[in-house]
């Protein structure tokens, strides 16, 4: 049986174009334009899914794309919204939450045992005994709940892009488009965003019985036409709000993150559904849905209706069912006052009669339970809030149109802080103050007559471009409606319940009462006991009912109860949206293809990615590390150390400059050497440490470790921020390569590349030269960090490759291998180096490290001197020591953080540990005591087996150990 | 995601500045040990206007944000010394 209507001006469908379709298993068809809901109703199907908890059947409530009752499958997708997601041909579709099809759902026994299933059941049936919560857990996950995830479903990328607008216009019924006419006639960049498919909200389907509403809509959009500067986009909402006006808007293909100078919010209203019993039938539904389906899709509700009202609009309902055809049983009107009113006038001369002062007492289903047989209608006191059962009227009818009010779609105003008040004008809460540069115009402002919010929206459009700084007239402001819009209690009590206020959910009003009797009556507690708002809807349809319920258990004022927080994002989005495509940077040396083709595995160290090792077939990481690490103790190993921190000081004041940012003295650094650099922060302890090679009176050159670089470089900026010393700062992390060789032989590998005496004379160690190698300038570093004998080349990057080859060409035959990090981190460890940020914690002071002997306390001032003459008073609390297992020691093997025990109580901990092939030991670093410190000590590791293990404080020349 | 306005490259998304802490004066170095324990280890939660220290990060440039940390209002933005200059 088809419910279409003949066409008609306006409607969204192309009915050239025909759909085909399945739901459950059968065939349907649609038009283009269709959503499922609609094809589906078109179609003459009523039961279009299950509810969440109840498992009852149901069908269409708002059509206002919060309908999530109507929730389908594909077998890919999941929950795909019946009301917002247009039908497409072939689409196989099935409703989600059911046990054997929505017509013969098994689950529905539920709906006949509820009175056994009280809100907070679950919680205080299964909580005990403990462990048999996962088995309750399981079934009820399948029982209540949405679609089920496919597991098998693509990886999807939703593409992100950014926008920039002056002012951002959201919602496109006739005060949004009024609002961005008048901003757009400034020439300024206006987006106006609709989650619609259409643009012209309750312009395209509140007609009221006549074709006012629709002329305007074509009106507004000719005149906006003629803005090139104005885009209106349809099928995109405003998913939330975001600090200076970011509002990301998304759509079918996306997410744009849209910046605008100011927001018009011109959302409108969230019709509010009245409650009373099995107000949930399939063709019980608000009057707004009932208009949504006559005019965009041009399909009938129902034949033979009931109007439930307890406002005006609900007369507007009533005259578009007339004019589409409908027969109408009755209007009943909550309102004893509308008795004799205009409205029931008018409908009285089209044959209509007005039941004022009553309610829809109950409904009652057919006998399949897949639609409305009649409703039940009595009389309502609205002072007491009950219905008057004494005299019964039963109306045959096959639907009813419910209208009771609104709720202000305000979910972005809240999250951009806006503080709103309950208008008992309007019956609404509406905003009171807004935050600077958002403006709230429409229905969501209290606005409802429709010359009003045109001229609401207009107004609203000459404070956004004031606020943005143009010097347009302001106009006068525009007051909410002085007739309520919405009742003030449109709920009827039933002893036998079923009178849902969340369909979501599944709650009636009973569970609000037992909610607050179980002392949950704050709007926050009972929002997660009843768990009202907190389906798909997130309240949309649900929240104001449940305030008032509140508002009238408590006895207080509705704004005494507050509202619960709206967050991010206003509709379900699917997961690929937010995720998309990650941006992760990072940095690659000049020689990653060097490296690369050498086979190294890749390691994260900071921003950078450095080879960790270099594989060699047949042989495990731990022995291709140990056997670079041997290279460079009996030949010569070569590494590239791009990612080190580079940065120079130039300027008269550089020396100076150094010696208050690190500890050390630096005025009496003679020009071509390098000396240890230490930094601390305010409070004295160690940062980062690294070194100073002056290659000019003013002109200092320092390096240091790759992880701290960024930082450093950072914290120096600052503090020429604040002593303005004649200096400049350069980062030239990036324009220097690094190449360290080392080992006994690389003086060797070296000597035939480079014009200048490699001598420990003319060049002993802790000194820099700037030469040449085949051409390219290079500035070479004696340094001691993983061997002895270790050149370190910093070359312009874009000759890095180059060097690399022929240090390569020249080490070939005396055995040059490259090692990576794992192998540098270990000779680092033999050579005896602490390192800060390994074996220095948060607290480290240098005392605890032994590092006096960089300390300059003479000099003026350094960052942390005050602090250290402070700590210097004291007696050190922990020594970091090097230590040595046992010869041979083959048992468990700690690691760094395994705590040092002494006679059951912690000393210290492990903050370095590796076993050193060349000395054959395990070595590392440790904090004990002090007095536990001293050369010969021994001490006990706790490994994580619990197994303590036998160390001795050695020298940290692990060296000197060797066999 | 917030905006924040550099003295020297204008307005740029948040995620183009570093937090560097709240801006704070020294006591001078002649000060008890007490007075500088207290500048160095102690920071005031309460909410309210405070100085702050950003860092644009892609040029180098610091500093010091004026902001309520209870609104998250940023009420002006300078470079340190030019504090009083237009």
């Amino acid at each position: 049986m088809s419910a279409r209507l003949a066409r008609q001006k306006g409607e969204w469908v192309n009915r050239a174009s025909t759909i085909k379709f399945s739901f459950e298993g059968k065939e349907f068809s649609g038009f283009e334009g269709d959503s499922i809901t609609s094809a589906l109703w078109a179609s003459g199907e009523q039961v279009l899914g299950r509810s969440f908890k109840y498992h009852r059947p149901r069908g269409i409530l708002s059509l206002a794309n919060h309908d999530i009752n109507v929730m389908v499958t594909d077998g890919m997708d999941t929950n795909i919204r019946g009301d917002v997601v247009p039908v497409a041909a072939g689409m196989a579709l099935a409703a989600v939450n059911t046990d054997g099809g929505v017509k013969k759902d098994r689950s529905r026994l539920i709906d006949s045992i509820s009175p056994l299933l009280p809100v907070g059941f679950y919680y205080k049936a299964f909580h005990t005994p403990k462990k048999m919560f996962p088995f309750w857990e399981n079934i009820i996950r399948k029982a209540a709940g949405l679609g089920v995830v496919n597991f098998n479903y693509p990886r999807i990328l939703k593409r992100k892009l950014h926008a920039h607008c002056d002012v951002l216009v959201i919602g496109g019924g006739a005060t949004g488009l009024s609002a961005a006419y008048e901003a757009g006639k400034s020439g300024l960049r206006v987006v106006l965003v609709d989650e619609n498919a259409q643009l012209g909200g309750s312009l395209g389907f509140d007609w009221g019985g006549s074709q006012e509403s629709a002329n305007l809509l074509q009106e507004l959009l000719a005149k906006l036409e003629s803005l090139p500067n104005v885009s209106l986009i349809a099928g995109a909402y405003a998913a939330g709000y975001y600090p200076d006006h970011l509002i990301p808007v998304v759509t079918r293909e996306g997410i744009t993150k849209v910046r605008a100078g100011s927001v018009i919010m011109a959302s409108g209203a969230f019709e509010q559904p009245p409650v009373f019993r099995n107000n949930d039938i399939p063709g019980v539904m608000l009057g707004s849905a009932a208009q949504r389906l006559l005019h965009r899709y041009s399909v009938k509700p129902f034949s033979n209706g009931v109007v439930f009202t307890a406002n005006d609009y609900g007369y507007r309902v009533a005259q578009d069912l007339l004019e589409a055809g409908i027969k109408l049983a009755a209007v009943v009107d909550l309102r004893s006052d509308a008795k004799d009113g205009p409205l029931a006038a008018q409908l009285a001369r089209r044959g209509v009669k007005t039941i004022a002062g009553s309610c829809i007492y109950e409904v009652q289903a057919n006998a399949d339970k897949t639609g409305v047989k009649s409703v039940t209608v009595t009389e309502y006191d609205e002072k007491t809030n009950e219905a008057l059962t004494r005299d019964k009227v039963t109306l045959e009818c096959d639907g009813v149109a419910m209208c009771a009010g609104w709720a202000p779609a305000a979910n972005l105003l809240y999250q951009a802080g806006t503080a709103m008040r309950y208008d008992y004008g309007v019956h609404q809460f509406v905003p009171n103050r807004l935050p600077a540069g958002i403006f709230a115009a429409g229905r969501v402002n209290g606005v409802y007559e429709l010359a009003q919010k045109v001229q609401d929206g207009a107004r609203a459009a000459a404070q956004a471009l004031l606020h943005i700084g143009l010097d347009v007239p302001e106009l006068p402001s525009v007051q909410p409606s002085t007739r309520a819009q919405s009742h003030a209690y449109p709920i009827v009590p039933h002893p036998k319940g079923k009178n849902f206020v969340d369909f979501d959910e599944d709650i009636q009003v009973k569970d609000f009462i037992n909610a607050a009797k179980e002392g949950f009556d704050n709007i926050e507690l009972m929002k997660r006991f009843t768990t009202v708002g907190m389906g798909p809807s997130q309240g949309k349809h649900s929240n104001m009912n449940a305030i008032r319920i509140l508002a009238r258990v408590r006895g207080v004022p509705v704004e005494q109860i507050g509202t619960t927080t709206s967050r991010p994002f206003f509709h379900p989005t699917p997961i690929g949206h937010l995720g998309g495509r990650g941006f992760h940077p990072h940095r690659l040396t000049p020689l990653h293809d060097v490296n690369h083709k050498l086979g190294a595995v890749f390691t994260d160290v900071g921003a950078w990615k450095r080879a960790a090792y270099y594989k060699v077939a047949g042989l495990g990481v731990a022995d291709t590390v140990l056997a670079e690490v041997e290279a460079v103790r009996t030949k010569a190993g070569i590494i590239d150390s791009s990612s080190f921190g580079k940065i120079e000081v130039h300027g008269p004041d550089a020396a100076l400059f150094l010696e208050r940012f690190f500890t050390g003295n630096y005025i009496s650094q003679a020009v071509g050497s390098s000396r240890y650099t230490m930094l601390l922060d305010e409070s004295g302890v160690v940062v980062d440490d690294g070194l100073a090679h002056r290659l000019a009176e003013d002109l200092f050159y320092l390096s240091s470790g790759t992880s701290n670089a960024a930082a450093v470089y950072r914290e120096m900026q600052r503090w020429q921020q604040i002593w303005q010393l004649d200096i400049g700062l350069v980062n030239v992390t990036g324009a220097y390569a690094a190449i360290n060789v080392a080992g006994p032989l690389a003086r060797q590998v070296l000597s035939g590349l480079v014009n200048i005496s490699l001598d420990d004379s003319a060049l002993p160690a802790q000194s820099i030269r700037e030469t040449e190698i085949a051409g390219v300038p290079v500035r070479l570093i004696r340094v001691a960090f993983v061997s002895d004998s270790t050149y370190e080349l910093h070359i312009p990057t874009p000759q890095a490759a180059f060097v690399w080859e022929r240090v390569m060409g020249a080490g070939q035959a005396l055995g040059l291998k490259p090692f990576g990090t794992d192998a540098q981190r270990l000779l680092r460890l033999e050579m005896g180096h602490a390192m800060p940020g390994i074996d220095t914690d948060g607290l480290t002071n240098p005392y605890e490290i032994n590092a006096q002997h960089a300390i300059g306390m003479d000099k003026p001032d350094f960052i942390g001197k005050r602090s250290l003459q402070i700590i210097a008073k004291r007696p050190v609390k922990k020594t970091l020591v090097a230590f040595a297992l046992e010869a041979g020691y083959a048992g468990e093997m700690p690691f760094e953080c395994n705590l040092v025990i002494r006679q059951g109580e912690i000393e210290g901990r492990v903050t370095s540990i590796a076993y050193s092939g060349t000395i054959g030991r395990v070595i590392g670093f440790a904090y004990v005591a002090p007095e536990h410190s001293a050369l010969g000590s021994r001490f006990q590791i706790r490994a994580d087996s619990g197994a303590l293990v036998n160390a001795t404080v050695v020298s940290s020349q692990f060296l000197a150990m060797q066999k | 995601m917030k905006l924040l306005t550099c003295p020297v490259n204008g307005t740029r998304p948040l995620s183009e500045f570093v937090f560097g802490g709240e801006y704070r004066v020294p006591p001078a170095a002649d000060c008890s040990d007490k007075v500088w324990a207290d500048y160095v280890h102690n920071r005031h939660g309460a909410p309210g206007i405070k100085q702050e220290w950003w860092y644009h990060a892609p040029s180098g440039t610091w500093f010091i944000a004026e902001r309520n940390t209870l609104t998250d209002q940023v009420i002006r933005t300078f470079l340190k010394g030019q504090e009083g200059k237009q």
